[in-house]
């Protein structure tokens, strides 16, 4: 059991195995909270495909699980988890961030008001938007 | 500080979506009821906008135009640091402090109306390449800082508050430029978090450094 977080999920997942460095998944659990599957070319999302390295299988296979950390480490973004293994969270690398930015087209988003209502910035298409932060503190 | 402008340009084509990269749940509510705002108020409990947009401090804003291209990077929102003189005892400000704050804040209104009233006609709506060469960069170590950030407050809200802890301190050791994420840890009490030791301590640490990047506008402090 753990809880997967990337940019925009969270998902808790019964049958995650959590040993040290390593996130074993389900192929099932695998694509629910990343978005990335098993295939035959290897490990897929969407159009993009990476084959797993001849030779390392076992790093990332065991019987029908993947491990997601050694996933991630392979595509090179961060991650982190919390000591006992219950949180993981798969992040975005600076240069994937870097080249969002500078195709200028603005990165949307979801987030709630106070009432807990989901705005995203691309409802305001259309429109001139002034995205600014503030901070109680 | 926004309701007022959004109300003048509103029929112009323009909102103000306002994001407070605020942590404990309870604190940013007091000041939306009392800000009492019209456009979109939305809260940013692990500072998400501050990852995808390169954020730092507040207030910065992002100017996105009608077919959602970014047309001013990130950057200080018409802030000036004239708090950096105020006495520290009395909190009274240098009257010519004083004077460059309120300039920054209309300077920065002023660019906003002219985007809005002549679109990419205003010389503050940055072409492409001027906009790309604004735009910031963030570094691995800013991308780990973030996922650090993210398990910490996870932990923090899930009764690990101790480990949480150490994750945000990670977080700022990796991104020290990180007003937001520094200020995310501090204690606060009531008499707010700029009446802290610490907070001075940072502060007076950027020396000849601005607290607020200068913002390259004409007329702006």
């Amino acid at each position: 059991m753990a809880i997967l977080m990337t940019e925009t999920t969270e998902t808790v997942l019964p049958d995650a195995r959590a040993e040290g460095e390593r996130l074993w998944l389900s192929a099932a659990e695998l694509e629910a909270a990343t978005g990335w599957s098993s295939r035959p070319e290897g490990l897929c999302r969407g159009s993009i495909c990476v084959p797993i390295p001849a030779g390392r299988e076992r790093e990332f296979l065991r019987g029908n699980q993947i491990d997601a950390a050694a996933l991630w480490r392979h595509l090179g973004q961060p991650l982190a988890h919390s000591a006992d293994g219950g949180a993981w969270v798969l992040g975005t690398a600076a240069a994937d961030r870097g080249a969002a930015l500078r195709s200028l087209e603005a990165p949307d988003f979801s987030l709630p008001d106070r009432t807990g209502r989901q705005h995203s910035l691309s409802e305001h298409r259309g429109k001139k938007v002034l995205l600014v932060s503030w901070a109680s503190w | 500080m926004w309701q007022a402008l959004y109300e003048e340009l509103k029929d112009h084509g323009f909102v103000v979506i306002a994001v407070a990269l605020d942590s404990r749940e309870g604190d940013p509510l007091p000041w939306i009821e009392a800000a009492a705002t019209s456009y979109p108020c939305l809260i940013d409990r692990d500072h998400r906008l501050a990852d995808l947009y390169h954020m730092v401090n507040v207030p910065q804003a992002v100017w996105i135009d009608e077919h959602g291209t970014i047309v001013r990077p990130t950057e200080s929102a018409g802030a000036y640091e004239g708090f950096r003189r105020m006495d520290r005892v009395t909190r009274e400000m240098p009257a010519d402090a004083a004077r460059l704050t309120a300039e920054a804040k209309a300077t920065y209104l002023n660019a906003i109306r002219d985007w809005v009233r002549r679109g990419p006609a205003s010389d503050h709506a940055l072409d492409a390449e001027r906009a790309r060469a604004r735009g910031p960069q963030p570094t691995e170590d800013v991308a780990r800082a973030h996922v650090f950030f993210r398990l910490g407050q996870h932990l923090i809200r899930h009764g690990q508050p101790e480990e949480g802890d150490r994750w945000l301190a990670e977080a700022s050791r990796l991104h020290p430029e990180s007003w937001a994420i520094w200020r995310q840890r501090a204690p606060v009490t009531e008499l707010g978090l700029a009446a802290q030791p610490d907070f001075w301590a940072r502060v007076d640490a950027l020396g000849e450094r601005r607290y607020y990047a200068p913002v390259d506008m004409k007329g702006m402090p």
